[in-house]
């Protein structure tokens, strides 16, 4: 090589190196506008689940079908922290939040993987902590909100990561927790409380973004008096559960925020005969007031645990060939239900179809869409029941997802798997222990096959046409899933879920596998998509725990095997090789 | 009541004394010290200093609010688990400041424990902290087919005939086990507890 020429070499190298520099420098902070929520620029991840509708779609399509196979790690970071990893990296121009366990929050730079800064939550001592998971942020203005496993919601800086206020939220020595990421609009942060199990009453909060001053608290059961209030006996909705660990849907044009509603407590229906409104059922929250607009509830006096926790996904489709303003969810109860929003916020039935086998559930009402049980199938006491599906239900709370491209309607759910409770043991409600009415061996030992025999498929990824109500595909896997969803305008669908911690890229149309990757742990987090300086990243956490790990406790105590997920959150970003 | 402890657990006959930190002989005091200052906060905040204590700690049921009555042996059915709260007769008090110093107690077939076990036993009753060495949740559901305390939140498994040896499950350490005694006829911690707890 002539001295020239490697004088130019060297002139170019650095040249690259000060681009690449210069590509990964962060701008100013974009403030978070209602604008930017309503219309969220490709480019990024403002929020859980990618948009106010809930979908889990991301529009970028530079990596797609053709290409995905090239698809590698660009970065990775240790979260140094264990359990169940559940957050999507969310991502505003480039500066990326992920929460783990324990609700801490890291900022990182979304091209480098830098740590920019980090909050740790104190955490009290002697809390005791049934799920210490925490499912991401939410960016509202200048700052990063996060609730918190001890019941307070926390407004950080987003440049900084500093306090800039702290409310409380619930109580935590009656074991309210939150988990969710909060949802911010209308500069109201908005969170709802976890502890149905410890027989916390339900609600969704709303606080001022700039201030943290409680706007607003509407409770998920019902009080005498109230509208509702007349399906609860006597004083049982106080400890009533319903609680609300997902974060809801929002529709900005009628103002209105979907939640979804956990399963009422304790578990035996023998003290709380009636059909327990607002639990297991989706509420319709005027975001200004916080007053109930509408509600679905999905099923009445619940006695199987099914929370119906994941908010409905807001698509304008057709279904039954009429074109609706459509609220979907894939219930835990096994089927997927298809709701008419309207504008005044009232929800309207119009379909639904089980999506794994059930057993309870013997029909729906044709215009309500409430169903009919096979009472021999519903726990209690004096009798041991077993039903389907498992008290996980045919989905638990990893979201589904919306492809407008495909438009297909994806869900992450477990087949043949069933519970099997002992007679009820109620015990009368005592603050800060347990509400559930059944002996915990009999809990933690309740997973059954269906047919007593172990099924060649557990895991199946479904897509389904909404117009139809038909399943297009699925993918059926030898395991249990507990896999969140992405889908991109690239006609891909990303999850993970397996305890064998593969993360896959399918084909959106057809199911076909085009992609899998190895990950440091199991993924039951929520997949994100962003973009920053014309290239496409795909974003996850892995780090197994929390349910997937108690179910896989279950399955091997079934299959007496002792199959053990490595445990440890790592945030794993992708792009395509060059 | 007599301060004198008279058990199979005592001082004298606790098994393998030398190679744990829990007996209270001075020499091992540096080592409960390192315990309870090295260790999850699972350990009970009264434990770190109960080699201090002149009088033995009882126990009481946890839920009990007034009219504090000590435990006996009698009052546990074989099988059945009870959480407590230490309960210091000089003060007639539980110290149940914090659920920390939650225990579990619990009377078992004597002819089923690992020696070492059985040497903290005193009249078939184990005593361990209840507060899970994973995330805190309280410990207290005897599984009588699998011989283990579970823990409700995330199903570790604690081998309680074997020093509460993790089973299955996400925890990584055994509960803390305490060394009961008769003092009197009522159940007490023997000074120096925990016991299975390395530095």
């Amino acid at each position: 090589m002539s001295h020239m020429l490697k004088k130019l070499t060297i002139a170019v190298i650095g040249a690259c190196a000060i681009m690449a520099h210069a590509d990964s420098k962060l701008g100013p902070y974009a403030p978070v506008t209602d604008a930017r929520l309503t219309n969220p620029e490709p480019s990024n991840w403002l929020m859980y689940r990618g948009n106010y509708q809930g979908w889990g779609f991301s529009p970028l399509d530079k990596i797609n079908t053709s290409n995905v196979k090239n698809l590698s790690l660009a970065w990775s970071f240790s979260t140094g922290v264990s359990e169940g990893h559940q957050a999507p990296p969310i991502v505003n121009n480039g500066y990326m939040y992920v929460t783990t366990p324990n609700a801490q929050v890291i900022a990182l730079n979304a091209v480098t993987g830098e740590e920019l800064w980090r909050y740790k939550k104190e955490i009290p001592a002697d809390l005791l902590m049934l799920h210490n998971t925490n499912r991401g942020v939410a960016l509202y203005g200048d700052k990063v909100f996060v609730g918190t496993v001890d019941s307070h919601l926390i407004a950080l800086d987003a440049k900084t990561g500093k306090v800039v206020w702290d409310a409380t939220v619930g109580d935590v020595k009656a074991l309210s927790y939150i988990t969710l990421a909060p949802l911010a609009a209308k500069g109201k942060i908005m969170v709802g409380s976890s502890g149905g199990e410890t027989g916390v009453r339900g609600f969704v909060a709303a606080f001022d973004a700039n201030t943290g001053k409680e706007a607003w608290r509407t409770y998920t059961t019902a009080a005498p008096g109230e509208p509702g209030g007349d399906t609860w006996p006597g004083d049982s909705h106080k400890n009533g559960g319903g609680s609300v660990w997902i974060t809801g849907t929002y529709d900005p044009a009628a103002n209105i925020a979907y939640w979804g509603t956990g399963n009422p407590a304790p578990w035996p229906t023998e003290g709380r005969p009636g059909d327990n409104l607002y639990t297991t059922s989706t509420i319709a929250l005027d975001v200004d007031t916080g007053k109930i607009k509408g509600h679905h509830q999905y099923h009445y006096n619940d006695a199987w645990d099914w929370d119906e926790v994941s908010a409905p996904v807001l698509i304008d489709t057709e279904i039954n060939g009429r074109k609706v303003k459509g609220a979907v969810h894939a219930g835990r109860n096994g089927y997927l239900w298809m709701l008419e929003r309207q504008s005044s916020g009232k929800i309207d039935y119009v379909n639904g179809v089980n999506y794994v086998y059930n057993d309870v559930i013997k029909g729906l009402d044709k215009k309500t869409g409430r169903p009919t049980y096979d009472m021999s199938k519903k726990p209690g006491m004096g009798k041991a029941v077993s039903f389907c599906p498992s008290l996980w239900g045919g989905k638990d709370w990893p979201p589904e997802a919306w492809s407008p491209k495909t438009k297909l309607f994806y869900i992450p759910a477990n087949n043949h798997l069933c519970s099997e409770l002992p007679a009820a043991d109620p015990a009368a409600y005592k603050k800060g222990d347990l509400y559930i009415g059944y002996p915990i061996e009999g809990v933690l030992g309740s997973l059954r096959y269906q047919g007593g025999k172990k099924p060649d498929s557990i895991g199946e990824l479904q897509a389904w046409n909404l117009d139809t109500g038909k399943m297009v595909w699925s993918h059926k896997y030898d395991r249990a899933i507990w896999a969140p969803l992405l889908t991109t305008g690239g006609n891909l669908l990303f999850t993970g879920g397996t305890n064998d911690r593969v993360f896959r890229a399918f084909d959106a149309a057809n199911g076909k596998v085009l992609w899998k990757y190895n990950m440091p742990s199991g993924v039951t987090a929520v997949p994100s998509s962003f973009e920053v300086n014309g290239e496409q990243y795909i974003a996850v956490q892995a780090g197994w725990g929390i349910d997937a790990e108690r179910m896989q406790a279950g399955i091997n105590t079934l299959d007496s095997t002792k199959t053990a997920v490595p445990q440890g959150g790592t945030v794993m970003v992708f792009k395509l090789n060059k | 009541m007599t301060s004198k402890i008279t058990s199979s657990a005592s001082l004298a006959h606790c098994s393998g004394c030398d190679a744990q930190p829990g007996c209270a002989d001075p020499s091992r005091r540096d080592a409960l010290k390192r315990v309870s200052l090295g260790t999850l906060s699972s350990i009970p905040f009264w434990a770190s200093t109960a080699h201090a204590q002149s009088a033995p700690l009882l126990l009481v049921d946890a839920d009990a609010e007034k009219d504090f009555k000590p435990l006996r042996p009698d009052d546990l059915a074989i099988g059945k688990p009870l959480l407590v709260f230490p309960f210091d007769p000089k003060t007639g008090a539980p110290k149940n400041e914090s659920r920390l110093n939650k225990m579990v107690v619990i009377r078992l077939p004597e002819d089923q424990m690992a020696a070492d076990t059985k040497a903290r036993s005193a009249a078939g009753v184990l005593a361990y902290s209840s507060i899970c060495t994973h995330q805190g949740c309280d410990v207290k559901t005897w599984m009588a087919k699998e011989s283990v305390l579970a823990c409700y939140c995330h199903a570790s498994k604690f081998a309680l005939f074997d020093s509460a040896k993790v089973v299955s499950g996400p925890a990584l350490k055994p509960l803390p086990a305490f060394a009961l005694a008769m003092e009197g006829e009522f159940l007490a911690v023997v000074t120096g507890s925990p016991a299975n707890q390395g530095s």
